[in-house]
């Protein structure tokens, strides 16, 4: 509770208690009786008036004060219009010597709609604390070490290559390779995986995670602006920025709405007034419509959904940059999946060397070309070569071809089918199924390298249950058709497109959104690596495994920050979640408020239910909205 | 340029779209999101310009909800 709440809520205590006491009094002794004649109706006016100031004074101020500023369908206004409009039908109905009642409700109205607010500022700050908590990765301070001494400092001022120190229970605040002793790190609050992580010396960590076990020491090697933490924080605070549909429609609902509400509370007063002449009965009803007027339920429970459902995604590892994309996440049909390091490992070996007499001598030139690459496929031709690579070569690289390697008149080849044709090599042809890579010097073969990868253990059950909610599933790869053949076959993808340049997978996506149905919505996820313009095109862009890799978090709308596909299905349930509650508030506080002013309008309601229709249905609706951050199974 | 800031006792959800869209109508702002979950209010607008821009924030800020205030 802030001490604003803790303040209010005393003085609406106060006055509740005051009000009891005032309103069984006057049931009992009838204080109308009090003072006879036509005049009777002064002390309750007195009594009531005096706690219905001492609760809505702030009301009364702040609606001055917005008429003065030119905000004429404020709450806080037509609140007042409302209960003062009560008190006056009261006091007409005192001074034409009828049975003197109306001051109790006037004044109790007021009350109730304090009582709401309230909770509702309440609620909304015990929601908003809930979720942020889960976010609370960002680290207080770190401990550096400097001239033998460790002193503890902002993790802002700490600079790369400096050392800092973790000690267990500590979050590590700056991202670094540990340089002394070894841990047991929880990463839970990053990705949602729940199985600490060892790391020893050498071993490169991340911002964010809580050191369990023992003290380590860790050579900084990203300033804080830069660091993992920094970058989720900043995704996650800007999320509500971005606005869904359903959030938009609703603040433009209610940007009519109140208006509406007010010119047919007045319409309702006069035109039946003038017909039947009995004002103070239609008064009554068009005073009751401005009590219901607020939009605040809707306003206010809808962005809530969508921030308790991109809390709730975040506490799995899986950080979604904004409602829209849950809200088009939740449409999504058509989910197209890069291969590698997406639906495969991405852990590529070299399975086969043929000719295998030539092995040591293929590896080398292989080698050789693909040193200056990171690609998986490059790294894994540099490792099981294992030595020292020869250096003073020129590389290029060819787009979807290979790489050619030239020092003066020595060139190397090594690529694909294509870099051999266009070179006019003649090749051996190998048939297994992987990556296969030529290699040829001056123009004449000299063998081949076959690099297989391992499809994740996930990929199946996640494609199916996607298939099963009526997905279609489609691998984009720049592999042969056999290799992905041989993989749409294991895990049960609907479709396939093989033998893609980088290029080509942007057109293949742009294909599938000119065929998609309006309302369904195309997911791409991949790894991240060269595929940023793919991740930007699609519909809702997902990276998997993002942790530490700036450009997949920059270029996705969703990131999942561990490297498992399970995310996707449980993403898709929490999206699915989300999207209900947030119909189900609409619907519900729509049909409220609608029932409320029809039976107000037949006078068939009073002001109570009015009250009830304006700040229980919000506070119903914030509860509702609680529901989306609950616990999730992963699949 | 784009800058957040905090802002304080926002307490109710439709003064944060009222804000919104008065901030919206100033001149030299290209983007703006108030956000009453996270307190927080998002503007994009003319680098130049910026400070001013910024003043006339913090007035209509006063003016559609004076209780709120943009920590600066």
């Amino acid at each position: 509770m802030t001490g604003k709440q803790k303040k209010n809520l005393v003085r609406i205590l106060a006055a509740l208690g005051l009000f009891l006491i005032l309103f069984i009094t006057d049931k009992i002794l009838n204080l109308g009786g009090v003072i006879g004649g036509n005049f009777g109706w002064l002390l309750p006016f007195a009594l009531y008036l005096t706690v219905y100031l001492l609760i809505g004074y702030d009301v009364l101020w702040k609606a001055v004060r917005n008429i003065l500023h030119g905000q004429v369908f404020d709450e806080n206004f037509l609140m007042c219009v409302a209960t003062l409009g009560a008190f006056a039908l009261a006091i007409y109905r005192g001074v034409s010597g009828l049975e003197i009642e109306g001051f109790d409700e006037a004044c109790a109205v007021l009350l109730f709609y304090q009582v709401g607010e309230w909770f509702q500022s309440y609620a909304t700050g015990k929601s908003r604390k809930s979720i942020s908590e889960l976010m609370d990765i960002r680290p207080d301070y770190a401990n550096v070490k400097r001239g033998g001494e460790v002193e503890t400092v902002d993790p802002a001022e700490v600079k790369t290559g400096d050392i800092i120190v973790v000690n267990p229970g500590e979050k590590v605040p700056l991202d670094g390779v540990v340089v002394r002793g070894a841990t047991a790190l929880d990463a839970k609050a990053l990705t949602g995986e729940s199985l600490p992580r060892d790391v020893k010396e050498g071993d490169e960590i991340i911002s964010g995670c809580v050191n369990l076990t023992s003290q380590i020491e860790v050579k900084v090697t990203k300033e804080f602006y830069d660091s993992t933490v920094s970058k989720i924080l900043d995704l996650v605070e800007n999320a509500s920025a971005q606005k869904s549909r359903a959030e938009n429609f609703i603040t433009r609902f209610a940007k009519y709405y109140t208006p509406a509400v007010v010119i047919f509370a007045v319409l309702l007063a006069v035109i039946p007034g003038i017909i039947t002449s009995d004002w103070s009965a239609w008064v009554y009803r068009a005073l009751s419509f401005l009590v219901v007027s607020c939009p605040c339920a809707l306003v206010i429970s809808i962005p809530l959904s969508f921030f308790a459902g991109i809390g709730a995604a975040s506490r799995y590892g899986i950080l979604v940059k904004g409602s829209n994309y849950l809200e088009k996440f939740n449409r999504a049909d058509t989910f197209v999946f890069d291969k590698t390091g997406t639906l495969t490992k991405g852990n590529f070996a070299v399975a086969k060397v043929t000719p295998e007499n030539r092995r040591e001598d293929i590896l080398r030139l292989a080698a050789i070309a693909e040193q200056g690459s990171n690609h998986p496929i490059a790294r894994s031709v540099t490792e099981a070569y294992g030595k020292e690579v020869e250096k003073g070569y020129t590389l290029t690289n060819v787009a979807g071809a290979g790489v050619t390697a030239a020092s003066g008149s020595d060139i190397i080849l090594c690529g694909n089918e294509k870099l051999m044709e266009t070179n006019g090599v003649e090749y051996v042809k190998e048939d297994g199924l992987g990556t296969v890579v030529y290699v040829a010097r001056g123009g004449k073969f000299i063998g081949s390298l076959l690099i297989a990868d391992e499809i994740k253990d996930e990929a199946a059950d996640v494609v199916s249950e996607l298939n099963a909610m009526g997905c279609k599933t489609v691998m984009l790869t720049g592999d042969n058709e056999a290799v992905a053949q041989s993989v749409v076959n294991k895990i049960g993808l609907t479709h396939y497109k093989a033998s893609l340049l980088p290029q080509n997978k942007v057109e293949e996506v742009e294909r599938m959104l000119g065929e998609k149905g309006k309302n369904g919505a195309l997911c791409f996820i991949g790894d991240g690596i060269n595929d940023a313009p793919v991740l930007m095109r699609a519909d809702v862009g997902i990276s998997m495994g993002g942790v530490g890799s700036d450009a997949a978090i920059e270029a996705s709308d969703i990131v999942l920050m561990k490297d498992d596909l399970r995310g996707l299905s449980l993403a898709k349930r929490i999206a699915k979640k989300t999207m209900s509650v947030v119909f189900q508030n609409i619907i519900f506080s729509l049909a409220v408020k609608l029932a409320i002013l029809a039976l107000s309008a037949f006078g068939i309601t009073n002001m109570w239910v009015a009250v009830f229709g304006d700040v229980g249905v919000a506070v119903l609706a914030i509860l509702n909205a609680m529901r989306v951050n609950c616990k999730y199974k992963r699949s | 340029m784009k800058k957040i800031y905090r802002l304080e006792d926002l307490d109710c959800a439709n003064c944060a779209a009222k804000m919104e869209r008065a901030i919206a109508k100033i001149d030299g702002v290209s983007a703006v999101s108030v956000s009453f979950i996270s307190q927080k209010l998002t503007i994009e607008a003319d680098d130049e310009k910026f400070d001013g821009i910024m003043k006339e924030v913090v007035k209509t800020c006063k003016k559609v909800e004076p209780d709120c205030k943009i920590l600066l």
